[in-house]
Protein backbone atom coordinates (compact mmCIF):
# COMPACT_ATOMS: atom_id res chain seq x y z
CA UNK A 1 0.00 0.00 0.00
CA UNK A 2 2.86 2.80 1.12
CA UNK A 3 4.58 1.19 -2.13
CA UNK A 4 1.53 2.18 -4.34
CA UNK A 5 1.20 5.60 -2.71
CA UNK A 6 5.22 6.23 -3.00
CA UNK A 7 4.92 5.36 -6.76
CA UNK A 8 1.97 6.88 -7.49
CA UNK A 9 3.03 10.63 -5.81
CA UNK A 10 6.46 10.31 -6.19
CA UNK A 11 8.54 7.97 -8.66
CA UNK A 12 7.89 7.13 -11.34
CA UNK A 13 4.12 9.32 -10.06
CA UNK A 14 3.44 12.90 -10.05
CA UNK A 15 6.68 14.32 -8.70
CA UNK A 16 9.03 12.47 -10.63
CA UNK A 17 6.93 13.23 -14.32
CA UNK A 18 5.57 16.60 -13.44
CA UNK A 19 9.86 17.19 -13.09
CA UNK A 20 10.19 16.02 -16.54
CA UNK A 21 7.52 17.25 -17.89
CA UNK A 22 8.54 20.83 -16.59
CA UNK A 23 11.82 20.56 -17.46
CA UNK A 24 10.93 19.23 -21.39
CA UNK A 25 8.79 22.41 -21.46
CA UNK A 26 11.88 24.23 -20.78
CA UNK A 27 13.64 22.64 -23.71
CA UNK A 28 10.98 23.22 -25.66
CA UNK A 29 10.47 27.09 -24.72
CA UNK A 30 14.37 27.79 -24.94
CA UNK A 31 14.99 25.70 -28.41
CA UNK A 32 12.17 27.77 -29.78
CA UNK A 33 14.06 30.83 -28.51
CA UNK A 34 17.45 30.06 -29.90
CA UNK A 35 15.52 29.10 -33.42
CA UNK A 36 13.98 32.53 -33.03
CA UNK A 37 18.03 33.78 -32.68
CA UNK A 38 16.31 34.18 -28.69
CA UNK A 39 17.92 34.01 -25.70
CA UNK A 40 14.86 32.24 -23.75
CA UNK A 41 13.87 31.76 -20.07
CA UNK A 42 16.51 30.54 -17.65
CA UNK A 43 15.85 26.31 -16.89
CA UNK A 44 13.49 27.10 -13.71
CA UNK A 45 10.78 29.01 -15.23
CA UNK A 46 7.91 26.83 -15.52
CA UNK A 47 8.39 26.06 -11.96
CA UNK A 48 8.32 29.04 -11.21
CA UNK A 49 5.56 29.69 -13.75
CA UNK A 50 3.27 26.84 -11.92
CA UNK A 51 4.78 28.99 -8.08
CA UNK A 52 3.18 32.04 -9.48
CA UNK A 53 -0.02 30.99 -11.11
CA UNK A 54 -0.74 28.82 -7.86
CA UNK A 55 -0.87 32.01 -6.19
CA UNK A 56 -2.79 34.32 -7.84
CA UNK A 57 -6.62 34.85 -7.38
CA UNK A 58 -8.87 32.63 -8.88
CA UNK A 59 -11.57 33.72 -10.79
CA UNK A 60 -14.92 31.60 -11.25
CA UNK A 61 -17.06 33.39 -14.04
CA UNK A 62 -20.76 34.33 -12.90
CA UNK A 63 -22.91 31.04 -13.76
CA UNK A 64 -19.76 28.60 -14.21
CA UNK A 65 -20.40 25.07 -13.03
CA UNK A 66 -18.92 23.20 -10.07
CA UNK A 67 -17.13 21.42 -13.25
CA UNK A 68 -15.15 24.39 -14.28
CA UNK A 69 -13.20 24.09 -10.81
CA UNK A 70 -13.30 20.40 -11.12
CA UNK A 71 -12.64 19.35 -14.45
CA UNK A 72 -8.36 20.21 -14.23
CA UNK A 73 -7.88 18.41 -11.56
CA UNK A 74 -9.16 15.43 -13.41
CA UNK A 75 -7.26 15.97 -15.60
CA UNK A 76 -4.36 16.12 -13.78
CA UNK A 77 -5.38 12.80 -11.96
CA UNK A 78 -5.98 10.79 -15.08
CA UNK A 79 -2.52 12.44 -16.67
CA UNK A 80 -0.82 11.28 -13.13
CA UNK A 81 -2.12 7.86 -13.29
CA UNK A 82 -1.00 7.01 -16.87
CA UNK A 83 2.64 8.44 -16.47
CA UNK A 84 2.81 5.85 -13.08
CA UNK A 85 1.30 2.53 -14.84
CA UNK A 86 3.60 3.74 -17.92
CA UNK A 87 6.57 4.63 -15.46
CA UNK A 88 5.68 1.11 -13.55
CA UNK A 89 5.52 -1.06 -16.99
CA UNK A 90 9.14 0.32 -17.96
CA UNK A 91 10.38 -0.25 -14.29
CA UNK A 92 9.12 -4.04 -13.94
CA UNK A 93 7.60 -4.73 -17.04
CA UNK A 94 7.17 -8.08 -15.53
CA UNK A 95 4.36 -6.77 -13.30
CA UNK A 96 1.46 -4.87 -15.76
CA UNK A 97 -1.72 -6.24 -15.95
CA UNK A 98 -3.57 -7.01 -18.96
CA UNK A 99 -4.74 -4.75 -21.14
CA UNK A 100 -2.72 -2.04 -19.70
CA UNK A 101 -2.18 -0.33 -22.75
CA UNK A 102 -5.81 -0.11 -23.77
CA UNK A 103 -7.00 1.64 -19.98
CA UNK A 104 -3.66 3.74 -20.94
CA UNK A 105 -5.11 5.01 -24.34
CA UNK A 106 -8.58 5.68 -22.46
CA UNK A 107 -6.42 7.79 -19.46
CA UNK A 108 -4.77 10.13 -22.02
CA UNK A 109 -8.05 10.71 -22.95
CA UNK A 110 -9.51 12.18 -19.96
CA UNK A 111 -7.13 15.13 -20.02
CA UNK A 112 -8.42 16.57 -23.46
CA UNK A 113 -12.31 15.41 -22.19
CA UNK A 114 -11.22 18.05 -19.15
CA UNK A 115 -10.30 21.00 -21.34
CA UNK A 116 -13.60 20.48 -23.45
CA UNK A 117 -15.80 20.38 -20.11
CA UNK A 118 -13.74 23.34 -17.91
CA UNK A 119 -13.88 24.92 -20.81
CA UNK A 120 -18.04 24.38 -21.95
CA UNK A 121 -19.14 25.01 -18.30
CA UNK A 122 -17.30 28.79 -18.16
CA UNK A 123 -20.14 29.67 -20.17
CA UNK A 124 -17.60 31.79 -22.76
CA UNK A 125 -17.85 32.17 -26.08
CA UNK A 126 -14.29 31.95 -27.17
CA UNK A 127 -13.99 29.21 -24.97
CA UNK A 128 -16.67 27.07 -26.32
CA UNK A 129 -15.52 27.72 -29.73
CA UNK A 130 -11.92 26.36 -28.52
CA UNK A 131 -14.06 23.18 -26.42
CA UNK A 132 -15.46 22.43 -30.33
CA UNK A 133 -12.17 22.08 -32.05
CA UNK A 134 -10.84 20.16 -29.09
CA UNK A 135 -13.64 18.06 -29.62
CA UNK A 136 -13.03 18.07 -32.93
CA UNK A 137 -9.46 17.10 -32.72
CA UNK A 138 -9.38 13.88 -30.52
CA UNK A 139 -11.97 12.55 -32.43
CA UNK A 140 -9.32 13.23 -35.36
CA UNK A 141 -6.11 11.97 -33.96
CA UNK A 142 -7.59 9.37 -31.76
CA UNK A 143 -8.55 7.02 -34.66
CA UNK A 144 -4.85 7.09 -36.54
CA UNK A 145 -3.70 6.94 -33.02
CA UNK A 146 -5.69 3.50 -32.25
CA UNK A 147 -4.38 2.28 -35.49
CA UNK A 148 -1.18 2.74 -34.42
CA UNK A 149 -1.28 1.07 -31.21
CA UNK A 150 -2.51 -2.06 -33.13
CA UNK A 151 0.18 -2.26 -34.93
CA UNK A 152 2.30 -2.42 -31.95
CA UNK A 153 0.16 -4.95 -30.90
CA UNK A 154 0.36 -7.22 -33.93
CA UNK A 155 4.14 -6.46 -34.22
CA UNK A 156 4.60 -8.06 -30.72
CA UNK A 157 2.26 -11.09 -31.78
CA UNK A 158 -1.09 -9.95 -29.79
CA UNK A 159 0.63 -8.52 -26.64
CA UNK A 160 -2.16 -5.91 -24.63
CA UNK A 161 0.24 -5.92 -22.11
CA UNK A 162 2.71 -3.19 -22.11
CA UNK A 163 5.59 -5.23 -20.37
CA UNK A 164 4.65 -8.21 -22.85
CA UNK A 165 5.23 -5.54 -25.66
CA UNK A 166 8.39 -4.06 -24.20
CA UNK A 167 10.03 -7.81 -23.05
CA UNK A 168 9.11 -9.40 -26.72
CA UNK A 169 11.11 -6.18 -28.56
CA UNK A 170 13.59 -6.64 -25.77
CA UNK A 171 14.35 -10.50 -26.46
CA UNK A 172 13.91 -9.95 -30.40
CA UNK A 173 14.08 -6.60 -32.30
CA UNK A 174 12.42 -2.98 -31.46
CA UNK A 175 9.30 -2.82 -33.77
CA UNK A 176 11.02 -0.05 -36.08
CA UNK A 177 13.56 -3.04 -37.26
CA UNK A 178 12.88 -6.39 -38.82
CA UNK A 179 14.51 -9.62 -37.48
CA UNK A 180 16.26 -9.44 -40.77
CA UNK A 181 18.02 -6.64 -39.55
CA UNK A 182 16.26 -4.14 -42.25
CA UNK A 183 14.08 -1.06 -41.36
CA UNK A 184 10.81 -2.56 -40.59
CA UNK A 185 8.40 -0.07 -43.00
CA UNK A 186 4.85 -0.91 -40.87
CA UNK A 187 7.13 0.09 -38.16
CA UNK A 188 8.46 2.78 -39.65
CA UNK A 189 4.82 4.61 -41.15
CA UNK A 190 3.65 3.40 -37.65
CA UNK A 191 6.23 5.74 -36.01
CA UNK A 192 6.02 8.69 -38.15
CA UNK A 193 2.19 8.36 -37.66
CA UNK A 194 2.36 8.46 -33.88
CA UNK A 195 4.57 11.16 -34.04
CA UNK A 196 2.20 13.64 -35.63
CA UNK A 197 -0.78 12.22 -33.51
CA UNK A 198 1.72 13.17 -30.71
CA UNK A 199 1.96 16.88 -31.83
CA UNK A 200 -1.74 17.03 -31.93
CA UNK A 201 -2.23 15.17 -28.31
CA UNK A 202 0.47 17.58 -26.76
CA UNK A 203 -1.23 20.55 -28.44
CA UNK A 204 1.36 21.87 -30.42
CA UNK A 205 1.49 24.05 -33.33
CA UNK A 206 0.10 22.61 -36.25
CA UNK A 207 -2.60 21.27 -34.61
CA UNK A 208 -3.38 23.80 -31.34
CA UNK A 209 -6.47 25.31 -33.19
CA UNK A 210 -8.13 24.74 -30.14
CA UNK A 211 -5.66 27.57 -27.98
CA UNK A 212 -4.84 29.92 -30.45
CA UNK A 213 -4.05 33.18 -28.83
CA UNK A 214 -4.36 35.25 -31.83
CA UNK A 215 -7.81 34.38 -33.23
CA UNK A 216 -9.79 33.11 -30.09
CA UNK A 217 -7.27 34.21 -27.35
CA UNK A 218 -6.66 31.09 -25.27
CA UNK A 219 -9.66 29.41 -26.18
CA UNK A 220 -10.21 26.58 -24.10
CA UNK A 221 -8.50 28.39 -21.55
CA UNK A 222 -9.40 31.58 -21.28
CA UNK A 223 -11.25 32.13 -18.30
CA UNK A 224 -9.29 29.88 -15.90
CA UNK A 225 -6.86 31.98 -13.60
CA UNK A 226 -4.69 31.09 -10.46
CA UNK A 227 -4.69 27.52 -9.59
CA UNK A 228 -6.86 25.19 -11.95
CA UNK A 229 -4.88 26.83 -14.84
CA UNK A 230 -1.37 25.82 -12.91
CA UNK A 231 -3.34 22.63 -12.63
CA UNK A 232 -3.44 22.64 -16.85
CA UNK A 233 -0.13 23.41 -17.06
CA UNK A 234 0.82 20.78 -15.10
CA UNK A 235 -1.13 18.41 -16.84
CA UNK A 236 0.42 19.61 -20.49
CA UNK A 237 3.47 18.89 -18.93
CA UNK A 238 2.89 15.87 -17.74
CA UNK A 239 1.49 14.52 -21.20
CA UNK A 240 4.52 15.93 -22.40
CA UNK A 241 6.67 13.48 -20.53
CA UNK A 242 3.98 10.00 -20.54
CA UNK A 243 3.57 10.78 -24.25
CA UNK A 244 7.08 10.45 -25.66
CA UNK A 245 7.38 7.67 -23.55
CA UNK A 246 4.62 5.67 -24.97
CA UNK A 247 6.19 5.70 -28.12
CA UNK A 248 9.46 4.50 -26.64
CA UNK A 249 7.61 1.45 -25.05
CA UNK A 250 4.93 0.72 -28.03
CA UNK A 251 8.08 1.27 -31.02
CA UNK A 252 11.42 1.99 -29.94
CA UNK A 253 11.95 -0.53 -26.68
CA UNK A 254 15.04 -2.62 -27.49
CA UNK A 255 17.01 -1.07 -24.84
CA UNK A 256 15.78 1.10 -22.24
CA UNK A 257 18.79 1.36 -19.84
CA UNK A 258 18.48 4.97 -18.11
CA UNK A 259 20.99 6.80 -20.48
CA UNK A 260 19.50 5.20 -24.00
CA UNK A 261 16.11 6.10 -22.50
CA UNK A 262 16.97 9.46 -21.95
CA UNK A 263 18.63 10.08 -25.81
CA UNK A 264 15.89 8.31 -27.10
CA UNK A 265 13.25 10.98 -24.96
CA UNK A 266 15.08 14.02 -25.72
CA UNK A 267 15.37 12.93 -29.65
CA UNK A 268 11.43 12.56 -29.85
CA UNK A 269 11.54 16.07 -27.96
CA UNK A 270 13.89 17.84 -30.25
CA UNK A 271 11.70 16.67 -33.43
CA UNK A 272 8.50 17.53 -31.95
CA UNK A 273 9.80 20.90 -31.43
CA UNK A 274 10.98 21.00 -34.68
CA UNK A 275 8.07 20.55 -36.28
CA UNK A 276 6.09 23.20 -33.92
CA UNK A 277 8.62 25.65 -35.07
CA UNK A 278 8.33 25.21 -39.20
CA UNK A 279 4.51 24.93 -39.16
CA UNK A 280 1.81 27.40 -39.41
CA UNK A 281 -1.21 26.20 -37.95
CA UNK A 282 -3.51 24.23 -39.74
CA UNK A 283 -7.82 25.19 -39.83
CA UNK A 284 -9.57 23.18 -37.60
CA UNK A 285 -11.04 21.23 -40.99
CA UNK A 286 -7.58 21.04 -42.32
CA UNK A 287 -6.34 19.02 -39.21
CA UNK A 288 -10.10 17.01 -39.06
CA UNK A 289 -9.20 16.11 -43.49
CA UNK A 290 -5.42 15.22 -42.59
CA UNK A 291 -5.93 12.83 -39.82
CA UNK A 292 -8.87 11.35 -41.06
CA UNK A 293 -7.46 11.17 -44.74
CA UNK A 294 -3.80 10.46 -44.95
CA UNK A 295 -2.80 9.74 -41.52
CA UNK A 296 -5.48 6.90 -41.24
CA UNK A 297 -4.78 5.35 -44.15
CA UNK A 298 -1.09 4.96 -43.53
CA UNK A 299 -1.94 3.54 -40.21
CA UNK A 300 -4.29 1.08 -42.22
CA UNK A 301 -1.47 0.79 -44.61
CA UNK A 302 0.96 -0.06 -41.50
CA UNK A 303 -1.88 -2.44 -39.98
CA UNK A 304 -1.98 -4.55 -42.97
CA UNK A 305 1.94 -4.87 -43.70
CA UNK A 306 2.19 -5.85 -39.79
CA UNK A 307 -0.18 -8.59 -40.33
CA UNK A 308 2.33 -9.62 -43.82
CA UNK A 309 5.06 -9.41 -41.28
CA UNK A 310 7.04 -6.82 -42.85
CA UNK B 1 9.00 38.72 1.21
CA UNK B 2 7.12 35.02 0.49
CA UNK B 3 7.77 32.52 -2.04
CA UNK B 4 4.24 33.71 -4.09
CA UNK B 5 5.52 36.89 -4.24
CA UNK B 6 8.83 36.03 -5.69
CA UNK B 7 7.86 34.04 -8.36
CA UNK B 8 5.84 36.49 -9.49
CA UNK B 9 8.45 38.80 -9.83
CA UNK B 10 10.51 36.11 -12.29
CA UNK B 11 7.34 35.50 -14.51
CA UNK B 12 5.36 38.35 -15.27
CA UNK B 13 2.31 37.63 -17.61
CA UNK B 14 1.80 40.54 -19.54
CA UNK B 15 -1.36 41.56 -20.90
CA UNK B 16 -1.34 44.42 -24.03
CA UNK B 17 -4.25 47.14 -23.23
CA UNK B 18 -4.06 49.01 -26.01
CA UNK B 19 -6.45 51.78 -25.00
CA UNK B 20 -7.13 54.25 -28.27
CA UNK B 21 -2.88 54.60 -28.73
CA UNK B 22 -1.48 56.07 -32.40
CA UNK B 23 -0.06 52.16 -32.14
CA UNK B 24 3.50 53.42 -32.27
CA UNK B 25 3.34 52.32 -28.84
CA UNK B 26 2.50 49.07 -29.22
CA UNK B 27 4.66 48.25 -31.93
CA UNK B 28 7.31 49.15 -29.26
CA UNK B 29 5.75 46.73 -27.03
CA UNK B 30 6.24 43.96 -29.61
CA UNK B 31 9.92 44.96 -30.28
CA UNK B 32 10.54 43.60 -26.67
CA UNK B 33 9.68 39.98 -28.01
CA UNK B 34 12.23 40.67 -30.42
CA UNK B 35 15.75 38.83 -30.90
CA UNK B 36 17.36 42.20 -29.67
CA UNK B 37 15.24 42.64 -26.16
CA UNK B 38 13.86 39.29 -25.82
CA UNK B 39 11.56 39.75 -22.52
CA UNK B 40 11.27 36.37 -21.82
CA UNK B 41 14.55 35.90 -20.68
CA UNK B 42 12.99 37.82 -17.48
CA UNK B 43 10.29 35.15 -17.79
CA UNK B 44 7.79 37.58 -19.28
CA UNK B 45 5.60 36.51 -22.33
CA UNK B 46 2.07 38.12 -23.68
CA UNK B 47 -0.94 36.35 -21.90
CA UNK B 48 -3.86 35.68 -24.69
CA UNK B 49 -6.66 36.10 -22.34
CA UNK B 50 -6.72 39.23 -19.42
CA UNK B 51 -7.65 36.02 -16.96
CA UNK B 52 -3.79 35.25 -17.31
CA UNK B 53 -2.03 38.25 -17.32
CA UNK B 54 -0.19 39.66 -14.25
CA UNK B 55 0.17 43.34 -15.81
CA UNK B 56 -1.63 45.44 -17.50
CA UNK B 57 0.57 47.32 -20.11
CA UNK B 58 -2.04 50.11 -20.82
CA UNK B 59 -0.94 52.52 -23.72
CA UNK B 60 -3.08 55.74 -25.17
CA UNK B 61 -5.65 58.24 -24.40
CA UNK B 62 -8.78 56.60 -22.75
CA UNK B 63 -11.95 57.98 -24.72
CA UNK B 64 -15.16 57.70 -23.56
CA UNK B 65 -15.71 54.35 -24.62
CA UNK B 66 -12.08 52.43 -23.84
CA UNK B 67 -12.71 54.15 -20.19
CA UNK B 68 -15.25 51.13 -19.77
CA UNK B 69 -13.16 48.68 -21.36
CA UNK B 70 -10.36 49.45 -19.35
CA UNK B 71 -12.02 49.95 -15.84
CA UNK B 72 -13.82 45.86 -17.00
CA UNK B 73 -10.12 44.38 -17.99
CA UNK B 74 -9.00 45.77 -14.91
CA UNK B 75 -11.90 44.01 -12.97
CA UNK B 76 -11.49 40.64 -15.06
CA UNK B 77 -7.57 40.42 -14.38
CA UNK B 78 -6.94 38.36 -11.10
CA UNK B 79 -5.30 40.10 -8.45
CA UNK B 80 -2.50 40.90 -7.73
CA UNK B 81 -2.34 42.55 -10.73
CA UNK B 82 -0.30 45.82 -11.75
CA UNK B 83 -1.20 48.37 -14.39
CA UNK B 84 1.77 49.77 -16.33
CA UNK B 85 1.13 52.72 -18.27
CA UNK B 86 3.17 53.16 -21.39
CA UNK B 87 3.80 56.03 -23.34
CA UNK B 88 3.22 59.65 -22.75
CA UNK B 89 -0.20 59.71 -23.53
CA UNK B 90 -1.07 57.09 -21.02
CA UNK B 91 1.30 58.88 -18.38
CA UNK B 92 -0.74 62.63 -18.75
CA UNK B 93 -2.51 62.59 -22.25
CA UNK B 94 -0.08 64.85 -23.48
CA UNK B 95 -1.77 67.02 -26.32
CA UNK B 96 -4.75 65.04 -25.99
CA UNK B 97 -5.23 66.79 -22.77
CA UNK B 98 -8.26 69.23 -23.80
CA UNK B 99 -9.12 66.89 -26.74
CA UNK B 100 -12.96 66.77 -27.00
CA UNK B 101 -13.40 62.89 -26.33
CA UNK B 102 -10.23 62.55 -23.86
CA UNK B 103 -12.97 62.63 -20.38
CA UNK B 104 -10.03 61.30 -18.11
CA UNK B 105 -6.44 59.78 -17.38
CA UNK B 106 -5.45 56.63 -17.09
CA UNK B 107 -4.80 56.46 -13.46
CA UNK B 108 -8.19 58.32 -12.70
CA UNK B 109 -9.61 54.72 -13.87
CA UNK B 110 -7.28 52.16 -12.71
CA UNK B 111 -4.61 52.63 -10.47
CA UNK B 112 -1.51 53.10 -12.24
CA UNK B 113 2.35 50.91 -10.45
CA UNK B 114 4.85 52.51 -13.36
CA UNK B 115 4.55 55.21 -15.57
CA UNK B 116 6.85 54.82 -18.40
CA UNK B 117 6.91 58.40 -20.44
CA UNK B 118 8.44 58.68 -24.40
CA UNK B 119 6.31 59.03 -27.45
CA UNK B 120 6.88 56.68 -28.15
CA UNK B 121 8.82 54.75 -25.31
CA UNK B 122 12.25 53.11 -26.43
CA UNK B 123 12.14 49.38 -25.25
CA UNK B 124 14.94 49.72 -23.18
CA UNK B 125 12.88 52.31 -21.17
CA UNK B 126 10.29 49.77 -20.94
CA UNK B 127 12.90 46.93 -19.67
CA UNK B 128 14.18 49.97 -17.53
CA UNK B 129 10.32 50.12 -16.40
CA UNK B 130 9.93 46.83 -15.55
CA UNK B 131 13.00 46.42 -13.53
CA UNK B 132 11.42 49.06 -11.21
CA UNK B 133 8.19 47.99 -11.27
CA UNK B 134 10.06 44.63 -9.96
CA UNK B 135 11.70 46.63 -7.08
CA UNK B 136 8.40 47.78 -6.21
CA UNK B 137 6.64 44.48 -6.05
CA UNK B 138 10.16 43.52 -3.87
CA UNK B 139 9.34 45.98 -1.56
CA UNK B 140 5.79 45.34 -0.89
S1 LIG C 1 2.67 58.15 -26.46
FE1 LIG C 1 3.10 58.75 -28.57
S2 LIG C 1 3.49 56.83 -29.60
FE2 LIG C 1 2.44 56.33 -27.71
S3 LIG C 1 0.29 56.22 -28.23
FE3 LIG C 1 0.70 58.31 -27.54
S4 LIG C 1 1.14 59.46 -29.40
FE4 LIG C 1 1.32 57.27 -29.91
Amino acid sequence: MLKLIFNFLIFPGFLFASCVGLIAGWVDRKVTARIQWRVGPPWYQNFVDIIKLSGKEIIVPQGAKAIFLLSPFAGLLSAVLAAVILGRSILVPAQSFVGDLIVLLYLLVIPAASLIFGASSSRNPLASVGASREMKMVLGYELPFILVAVVAIIKCEGAVKLGNILSYQMSFTSNLILPSGWVSPSGLIAFSVAILCMQAKLGFVPFDAAEAEQEIMGGTLIEYSGLPLAVFKLTKALLLYTMPLLLIVLFWGKDLRPAFLIVKYVSLLVVVILIKNTNPRLRIDQALRFFWGPMTVLALVAVVLALFGI
Amino acid sequence: MNIKLKALTKSIWVFHAACSPCNNCDIEILDLLTPRHDIERLGMTLAASVRHADALLVTGIPNTKTKERLKTLYEQAPKPCVVVAIGTCACGRNMFRDSYNSPCNIDDIVPVDVYIPGCPPKPEAMIAGVAKLIEKLKSK
